[in-house]
């Protein structure tokens, strides 16, 4: 894989107390591609998601070894302040989570608590442009995000992802607590956000990533058996194991 | 194309004084705790200073006095035995009858809600008022006059809300299947609770009863409305006799401004308090070793 | 033989049972009635002898000295002079307990703390009462030489410590109820742990927070024996910690050591007293509930 890598893990593994959840996983994620990984319930796919933003860190009895580098800096070196590496790499999570808030207040958190310099009006505007989301709340900014429906809460919490500027967004099984027609939205979204920004998903549908991903890597029982460009994955599995899950052997 | 993803703004994150605010709260919050936990130990201590030496085989046994070194809880120990136990008789199978009725028994009606909420409501009504209660009904009324039953009347009105709310919850923790299993043999209802139902909860109800029970014996408010702050230089022989009671003898010496009394109330004190730390160690206790 | 017939007997049988069982339940339907029964009747003769007007709106209380005087206010007064200085205390105290124990604490801290607290809580009255006595006053009285041997700053600062497990425990609740997926959502856009405890976390459980305060604000207006050994039991208007007030509750308990006869204007002030307390920790306690049950269904 030939173009610049965002996000580079060497020899990644993580622990929740006794239990090894993955182990000795190195990938590296091209910059502004579609990654998507896939596997079995258990796999580690969403523990190695969560490892490019530390939010293993908020798990008392993880324990993670190895590096994971960003634009090659190390995001577990001493002095890495975890709120910041948050800001750059955003994260959407399996079920929508919009704070009790109003849709505004929802947007405007991630930019008070980071600084945001500028209009706070105007960024809450582009971020929901962004999240195709502006033309349905745009006259009722000021209501309670929790009156959205399931599908117009996740883009607000990807809106609300994109305000604060990040490089990378990492989703964790976003459209699984969606009806079809959200989920759809779902995808049409990644598909324009495709380009602007590096998009890491975990799905646990396989034809989801074979519909939006550019890569896709297939994780089984802690370990990372095969990762190529997606295409290659779904026709040409080199490890009978993917080729055992893609053709529904194994679940 | 995106319409254009958000880019350019600028931001300052301060990141080290956000930290630093974190850190500075952090310690803000420590010293709550170690106030609650400081005061816990302060009182202990001090408690153990006072009432320790007041300790001895003659305080134990000794009736009340006006001389201090003659002074002992005879009379208080044996009021409160009397009153723990009336207590229990009364609250234990009105407490769990309730419990029953409302777990195994009411329909899902505007009744039994009502029914629910009032027993919340009552859990939450203060001591005192409890108290008034059995002087005008007990006490006066029923002519019960300041008598064990009278106190141990008006103290269980007031543990009731709290067994039957442990009793009902050690019920509801039964599983279905268990009814299910029994009704399936042909049980009657009250077979099936007799046998199936009442010893898988009795964990739970023996540790909410003694829980109840460790609050009724550290009651005064209540037994001093009733006017049982007396000289009581005798044992209590029946349930219509004049009583003391550990709260009522620790209270009366601490308003004593003498402060060879204070320590006398000290000593009283540990002594309650020991009883009813053992009470609640054995509730703890009866909870682990039966659940699960 | 007879030939034995299961059914009729234990239907009997069963009816009875279920019979009793429904007649307990409903002893607290009696207890209820009898509360509001005796506390109504007899204050109904205290206010035949006194306006309401007068015993709500009068600011001397002075039931058995002539002139006599029923007006509560200065008994209200002292009762939350001395509640809403326990509350400056316990409050926040036990707020900032609940966020540490809940957002902060490693599990072994908390394993420690938690039991401190319930002991703390499970403290009889009298004992707070004695503590209150022998060692907070002397020490008010080193610290302002003008202080009384009854003052209010006592029996506050010993309530507050007595309150204080209830606000730390049932915040702690709230808070805990407070979903992981929005912690999550706040770390995941570069919040700190510190920002998300006092901007998500804590206004997401405010409800429940302020279900707690009300419910330690109506503990500490029906406290009875702390104010009775450390408060003193002169009723006045005074807003000054370090003096002496009577709280209602003092009151109530000042009258019945009194050994009033049945029938007498002063056992009817017993109640109308007890009446107007026990309305006032009604009203608290419903609000309080009525917050919960609100807090709880916003997070379905």
């Amino acid at each position: 894989m030939a173009p610049e890598a965002v996000l580079e893990t060497v020899g990644l593994g993580v622990r929740y107390g006794e239990t090894r959840v993955i182990e000795d996983i190195s990938l590296t994620i091209p910059t502004r591609r579609v990654v998507a990984f896939i596997g079995p319930s258990g796999c580690g796919k969403s523990t190695l998601l969560r490892c490019f933003n530390r939010m293993n860190d908020l798990v008392p009895t993880a324990r993670v070894t190895g590096r994971v580098l960003f634009r090659g800096r190390d995001l577990y070196a001493p002095g890495v302040e975890p709120a910041d590496v948050r800001r750059a790499i955003g994260m959407v999570f399996q079920k929508p989570n919009p704070f009790p808030k109003s849709i505004f207040e929802n947007i405007a958190f991630g930019l008070r608590i980071n600084g945001f310099q500028d209009d706070i009006g105007d960024r809450v505007e582009a971020s929901l442009r962004a999240a195709a989301l502006w033309d349905e709340v745009s006259h009722r900014l000021d209501a309670d995000a929790l009156g959205l429906s399931a599908g117009q809460q996740q883009r607000l919490c990807i809106a609300r992802a994109l305000a604060v500027e990040p490089e990378v967004l990492l989703m964790d099984e976003p459209a699984s607590a969606l009806d079809p027609i959200a989920t759809g939205r779902m995808e049409d979204l990644i598909g324009e956000l495709r380009g602007d920004y590096t998009i890491v998903i975990v799905t646990h549908n396989m034809q989801q990533a074979a519909r939006i991903s550019d890569d896709t890597a297939f994780l089984y029982m802690g370990e990372l058996v095969e990762y190529k460009e997606t295409q290659r994955l779904f026709t040409n599995p080199e490890d009978e194991r993917t080729e055992a899950y893609i053709t529904g052997r194994r679940g | 194309m995106s319409p254009g993803a958000p880019r350019g703004g600028r931001f300052d994150t301060r990141l080290e004084a956000r930290r630093r605010a974190g850190v500075r709260f952090m310690w803000l919050c420590r010293l709550a705790v170690a106030f609650g936990v400081a005061s816990l130990v302060v009182l202990l201590v001090s408690l153990a200073a006072d009432g320790l030496p007041a300790l001895s085989f003659e305080f134990l046994t000794s009736y009340p006095s006006r001389f201090p070194e003659r002074a002992g809880i005879r009379s208080a120990i044996l009021g409160s035995a009397w009153m723990l136990a009336l207590v229990a008789v009364m609250s234990f199978p009105l407490g769990v009858g309730a419990a029953l009725y409302l777990e195994e028994y009411a329909p899902t009606n505007r009744f039994t809600t009502l029914l629910k909420t009032n027993i919340a409501n009552l859990a939450s009504v203060p001591s005192i008022v409890y108290g008034i209660l059995g002087l005008a009904v007990f006490v006066r009324f029923l002519a019960l006059e300041r008598s064990l039953l009278a106190g141990a009347a008006t103290l269980s009105l007031l543990v009731l809300p709290i067994v039957n709310i442990a009793a009902r919850e050690a019920i509801r923790a039964v599983p279905d299947s268990l009814r299910e299993a029994a009704y399936a043999l042909g049980a009657t209802r009250w077979q099936a609770i007799r046998h199936h139902v009442l010893p898988a909860a009795m964990p739970g109800i023996l540790s909410g009863t003694i829980l109840g029970l460790s609050r009724a014996g550290g009651e005064t408010a209540p037994l001093l409305i009733i006017g049982a702050l007396t000289f009581i230089a005798f044992d209590p022989l029946s349930p219509m006799d004049p009583f003391t009671a550990l709260p009522i003898q620790i209270f009366n010496w601490t308003t004593d401004p003498r402060g060879e009394f204070h320590a006398l109330a000290a000593g009283a004190i540990v002594v309650l308090l020991g009883v009813l730390l053992m009470m609640n160690a054995a509730a703890i206790l009866i909870r682990n070793r039966f659940e699960r | 033989m007879r030939k034995s017939e299961p059914g009729s007997a234990s239907r009997v049988g069963e009816r009875l049972i279920g019979a009793l069982l429904f007649s307990s339940g409903a002893l607290s339907i009696v207890a209820t009635v009898g509360i509001v029964v005796v506390l109504l009747t007899e204050s109904l003769g205290f206010f035949a002898e006194v306006s309401p007007v007068e015993f709500l709106a009068g600011t001397r209380w002075s039931p058995d000295l002539v002139p006599r005087s029923f007006g509560i206010l200065p008994l209200v007064n002292g009762t939350l002079l001395v509640a809403g200085g326990a509350a400056l205390i316990a409050l926040p105290v036990g707020l900032a307990t609940a966020i540490y124990l809940s957002e902060f604490a490693s599990i072994r801290t908390k394993r420690t703390v938690k039991p401190a607290l319930e002991i703390l809580a499970g403290i009889p009255t009298v004992v707070y009462g004695y503590f209150a006595v022998t060692l907070v006053t002397p020490v008010l009285r080193t610290l302002f030489p003008g202080v009384g041997v009854f003052n209010a700053a006592s029996a506050a600062i010993v309530v507050g410590i007595m309150i204080l497990p209830m606000v730390s425990s049932l915040s702690e609740d709230a808070l805990s109820a407070v979903p992981g997926s929005l912690r999550e959502a706040a770390y995941g856009v570069g919040a700190t742990r510190f920002e998300v405890a006092t901007r998500i976390v804590v206004p997401a459980g405010l409800p429940g927070i302020a279900a707690s305060f009300i419910l330690a604000i109506s503990r500490a207006i029906a406290e009875t024996i702390v104010v009775t050994l450390a408060a003193g039991a002169t009723p006045g208007m005074t807003l000054d910690l370090l003096q002496s007030v009577q709280t209602m509750t003092a009151y109530i308990v000042q009258v019945s050591l009194g050994d009033a006869p049945s029938g007498s204007i002063e056992y009817r002030t017993l109640f109308a007293v007890g009446l107007l307390l026990f309305l006032i920790t009604l009203a608290l306690n419903l609000l309080s509930q009525r917050m919960t049950t609100r807090f709880r269904e916003s997070f379905r």
